[in-house]
């Protein structure tokens, strides 16, 4: 069934149009002196808050580590798949015990015009070493400028310093001797299950 | 000089002549160029931004900016289109814009060494004729890109605006018949100053002012009547495959035929070069001041309808087709008809 939708007859001067063509001149002419809102880019910058979504970065922990553990969350589940891990091992530092962590990725690519923004590889990294940044300017002379390779990631991700500070204790907590010589296989938190 | 210029007054027309063309050509060239300018300072204020303001103080470098811009550009042209007709349309948007210019008249007569002047470059006797001989030839340029271009969209834009440009010359065309009548003469420096002494034209037929500024709208493609190029629907109507100095040509043409029209409501309706409270006795008195006076008056009617122009742009939305249509033959022709017969009771010799 069709709907008649009823529509209001005009009168005279309505159908004329030039009564609201003037109201809606006199609206733009008023509208000429109000102040403009315009930022002036590149000079002036939109304030940025802590949870926007800019290009993706790696970050260090408070001592300058590597976080990323190479695990490949971010790359599975990136939806354009932009991320590209060659995984290696975790190299060994005096100063730090790695002994925990095996794998450290040897190359890591984003490719920053595939990327969508989306902060998924946020969401899922398991160690918090990838976050989305406030960088929002991006640009270059070729496209292989804006795949964004390992060195690229940590200057973009930089330092940051979370309030849980998982590896800061670590080897002076309870058992750490003992888990070290466990073989890693199983994760000993998840004893409940 | 005086005795000189009395002796062979064909030098001294020749000369004001060639003077006058490149003065008031270049009038509209200018402000052919400076009205994107002007038109982007508007609506950005209109719309609360800032508009063009890094090239030179506020922006007035632009215009040039974007000129060197389509000079250096690389001219494309695409494989499929009629290379002939393609080059030549924008031309024919430009010539006939500027040939109008050739019987405005932009102020009172001006002596120099004894002779005087007319302020039109040529002030014909069938003034008005002239200029819609050559105004309505716009339709060819627009057209003939909308057909050279070879594809969809540009031929849309030509066919509609073949269309508007024929129904709006109509009503555009009868609009003025009230002018002459109260004049009864098709020379514009007379019908001016018929108006310097009596009262503007917009005042005694205002029917027919009305009709003829949207008809105007019309005639230059101008909000709400720019159906030709509508760029929501049609890309960029009959100039989407033009580029660089073509493109800025068909630009150029556009803002001439509206600095053109400007000056013809100006003429026709507006009193010309007169202000308020002055005849002709009283320019005569001033001299060449006086003239000086009527052209700064006349440059200032332009200025504000070209606003107006911009205006209405940023104010109104695009009408549809079949509207267009409507109002130009069953709203606009029967009003300027009405008009006729208003100018002819009001002219009636008593
Ligand atoms: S933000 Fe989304 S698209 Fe970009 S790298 Fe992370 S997961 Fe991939
Ligand atoms: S960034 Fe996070 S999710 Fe991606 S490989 Fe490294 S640890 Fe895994």
């Amino acid at each position: 069934m069709a709907k008649v939708v009823d529509r209001r007859k005009l009168n005279f001067w309505e159908e004329l149009y030039l009564p609201a063509i003037a109201s809606g001149m006199k609206r733009t002419f008023a509208q000429m002196f109000k102040p403009a809102i315009t930022l002036q880019y590149p000079e002036q910058r939109p304030e940025i808050f802590d949870d926007y979504r800019g290009a993706p970065g790696l970050v260090r922990d408070q001592d300058g580590r590597e976080k990323c553990v190479s695990c490949q969350l971010c790359e599975y589940i990136c939806p354009p798949r932009a991320i590209v891990i060659v995984p290696g091992e975790a190299p060994d530092q005096p100063d730090y015990d790695y002994s925990e962590i095996e794998k450290a990725p040897k190359e890591f690519y984003i490719d920053m015009l595939r990327c969508i923004y989306c902060g998924y590889c946020e969401e899922i990294c398991p160690e918090q070493a990838i976050f989305m940044t406030d960088l929002y300017e991006l640009n270059a002379g070729s496209r292989q400028e804006l795949v964004h390779d390992k060195a690229k990631l940590y200057d973009v991700g930089g330092l940051r310093v979370d309030a849980i500070q998982k590896w800061k204790d670590k080897n002076a907590s309870p058992g750490s001797e003992e888990r070290k010589n466990v073989p890693p296989s199983g994760n000993p938190g998840d004893g409940a299950h | 000089m005086n005795e000189f210029f009395a002796e062979y007054p064909l030098v001294f027309t020749m000369a004001t002549t060639l003077a006058k063309i490149v003065l008031f050509t270049h009038i509209g060239l200018i402000l052919a160029a400076y009205m994107p300018w002007v038109e982007r300072k508007v609506s950005a204020w209109m719309q609360d931004r800032v508009g063009p303001n890094r090239v030179g103080y506020a922006g007035l470098g632009q215009p040039i900016a974007d000129a060197l811009k389509f000079i250096f550009k690389e001219d494309p042209v695409p494989g499929h289109v009629d290379k002939v007709l393609f080059t030549l349309a924008p031309a024919l948007t430009v010539i006939p814009a500027i040939l109008v210019l050739a019987v405005v008249p932009f102020a009172p007569a001006v002596s120099l060494f004894g002779q005087t002047a007319q302020m039109a470059i040529a002030d014909l006797s069938v003034g008005i004729l002239f200029v819609f001989a050559f105004s309505s030839l716009a339709v060819y340029g627009i057209t003939l890109a909308g057909w050279a271009s070879n594809s969809k969209y540009p031929l849309i834009g030509g066919v509609r605006s073949a269309a508007q440009m024929v129904s709006y010359e109509l009503c555009l065309g009868l609009s003025v018949v009230g002018v002459f009548m109260a004049a009864q003469t098709l020379r514009l420096t007379d019908i001016v100053e018929l108006q310097v002494d009596g009262y503007w034209n917009m005042f005694t037929q205002p029917i027919g002012f009305l009709v003829f500024v949207i008809a105007a709208f019309a005639e230059t493609n101008r909000l709400p009547f720019d159906l030709p190029e509508a760029e929501t629907e049609l890309v960029a109507g009959y100039h989407t495959e033009y580029g660089s100095m073509k493109f800025a040509m068909f630009f150029a043409g556009e803002y001439m035929a509206m600095f053109v029209f400007s000056c013809l409501v100006a003429v026709l309706f507006m009193g010309g070069w007169d202000v308020p409270f002055m005849s002709n006795e009283s320019f005569a008195a001033l001299g060449n001041w006086g003239a000086a006076l009527g052209f700064v008056a006349f440059l200032t009617k332009v200025l504000l309808f070209l606003f107006f122009y911009v205006w209405v742009r940023f104010t109104i939305p695009r009408f549809k087709f079949d509207q267009l249509m409507h109002l130009g033959w069953k709203v606009l022709i029967p009003l300027s008809l009405l008009n006729i017969l208003w100018a002819g009771l009001w002219n009636m010799p008593s």
